[in-house]
């Protein structure tokens, strides 16, 4: 069941404040990763304190940090954007869905992916580093 | 950090527990009642499964949603560690 919004606002707006474009409808995710080309880093956003806490933080300083960056940033928001979530999940092959996560596509494939229990209980430095180091492999 | 007040230490994280039948089950942590372990989201390897290519398939796909709550009976838990 989706929260009010006015819970999400903040969340959403840690992630897109960073320039990483959210997608709240399937015509939007299609938009975004239907041509399958290049590099698109995909964040899965989540309200639940236990992950997602640690994983904004990542997100912002690896995309400080890391010397080469995908193509496409874009986010959704799931279990509150249910069609856009399910959308891109579509995306992701036989990954299989937790938030929060992050899945980074090359040409249409997945080539890294960051599962919530690969989140849960670590440093946002820590975090940063598994994104930076997929960014630095696959986006250079 | 427990950010859900209220809640134990491992609310909320991904675990692999042990039971007495064999079974390997790995999910989400939820809370520890009388009566078991409650489980989100949870996967389960039946007795006589290979363990290492179980999980090793779950550290890269992911935790397949098979069970979305259930309950792991007092009786079942032998041991927990984090996935």
């Amino acid at each position: 069941m989706p929260y009010p919004e006015l819970m999400i606002k903040p969340m959403r707006e840690e992630v897109t404040r960073l320039g990483v474009q959210e997608m709240k409808s399937v015509a939007e995710v299609d938009a975004a990763l239907a041509d399958g080309e290049g590099t698109a880093f995909v964040f899965v956003n989540s309200m639940c304190g236990c992950a997602a806490g640690g994983a904004r933080p990542a997100l912002a300083k690896a995309l400080a940090t890391a010397k080469a960056k995908p193509g496409k940033m874009v986010t959704v928001f799931a279990g509150q954007d249910l069609d856009a979530t399910a959308r891109v999940r579509s995306y992701f092959g036989e990954y299989q869905p937790s938030s929060p996560s992050a899945a980074l596509l090359k040409n249409g494939e997945v080539v890294a992916f960051i599962h919530r229990h690969q989140i849960e209980g670590r440093s946002a430095d820590e975090i940063a580093g598994d994104i930076v180091a997929a960014f630095e492999t696959h986006c250079a | 950090m427990v950010l859900h007040p209220g809640h134990d230490e491992l609310h909320g994280i991904t675990v692999l527990i042990e039971g007495t039948s064999g079974r390997l089950y790995v999910g989400r942590w939820h809370e520890r009642q009388e009566r078991g372990v409650v489980m989100k989201d949870t996967a389960i390897l039946e007795p006589g499964g290979d363990r290492d290519a179980w999980v090793a398939k779950l550290q890269k796909f992911g935790v397949p949603p098979e069970n979305r709550l259930m309950v792991i009976p007092a009786e079942e838990f032998v041991s927990v560690e984090k996935f």
